[in-house]
């Protein structure tokens, strides 16, 4: 039961996509200096956003794993990290890509970029640090004491586009600034492909933490094996 | 639709969706790695209790 709901919303989710990307390379006008690689734009955002909500998500159930030590809160977290790790590659990647055409550079020391990849960084860091330590207890609690204070990179990398206005482009969307800065059907299809982008990371952190269920599952039979 | 820079934009189209199915690649041989892990165990603890 649970696979088929998970196969349904993977199957919405691409096809979410897939409406998406229809409009926005055919319904959808062009942004009047970039040329098409604006269109980036709806994966770029949505990606970073995505991975935002992710961390999100990992911090809280680290914190919720302190609290009642029920170990699904645990593989709720990592599965959550892991798959924020690659939404972050995403957002990098085609941040790095928009960046050689309009910038005329790959890559910059600016705030927002380096607080970005300072995030990578820590989560990668995150992941790590669980493949170090074997017993399970203590690595879900190093784990969440890790991903709450991982979190701070989160907000400063998303506050960092106002405290520092270097070279990343300030913010335009309108619950940010009020609106007025960008094209409401732009915007719209930011969020919409965010919807599709956030369905398929909800089924990838799905399939994830049961697979770190089913890891528990296999520590368990090794030592009912070794007792035996 | 406007086509300067159109193949930077594929591209990043390329990346993203390169980067995403790297990951449920990693994801689908993690599943199958674990599967057959647990009928292993599953087959040792059954010998085991079998013998005892």
């Amino acid at each position: 039961m649970r696979n088929k709901i998970l196969y349904l919303l993977g199957i919405a989710g691409v096809a979410w996509l897939a409406r998406n990307l229809y409009i926005i390379f055919l319904g959808l006008p062009d942004e009047a200096a970039q040329g098409a690689i604006y269109r980036i734009m709806y994966f770029h955002v949505p990606s970073w956003w995505t991975c935002f909500a992710a961390y999100f998500v990992s911090g809280v159930a680290g914190v919720m794993y302190l609290v009642k030590k029920n170990q699904d809160y645990d593989a709720l977290a990592v599965a959550s990290v892991e798959v924020g790790v690659a939404f972050t590659l995403i957002g990098l990647a085609t941040g790095s890509i928009w960046a050689r055409i309009i910038w005329g550079i790959w890559w910059t020391w600016d705030a927002r970029l380096t607080w970005a990849l300072i995030t990578c960084l820590v989560y990668a860091g995150y992941l790590m640090l669980r493949r170090a330590v074997d017993e399970p207890t203590t690595r879900a609690r190093f784990a969440a004491v890790f991903g709450a204070f991982a979190f701070t990179t989160v907000a400063i990398t998303w506050k960092s586009i106002e405290w520092w206005r270097t070279q990343h482009p300030g913010p335009v969307i309108s619950f940010r600034t009020g609106g007025g800065n960008m094209d409401p059907a732009m915007e719209n299809m930011l969020f919409s492909n965010w919807g599709a982008v956030g369905l398929i990371a909800i089924v990838l952190i799905a399939v994830r933490m049961r697979q770190e269920q089913h890891l528990r599952l296999i520590e368990a039979l090794r030592r009912q094996v070794h007792t035996l | 639709m406007d086509e300067r820079n159109f193949t930077y934009m594929f591209y990043g189209f390329a990346a993203a969706w390169a980067i995403l199915a790297l990951y449920v690649l990693v994801l689908v041989s993690r599943e199958k790695r674990i599967e057959s892990q647990i009928d292993n165990l599953k087959r040792m603890l059954d010998a085991k209790e079998n013998k005892s």
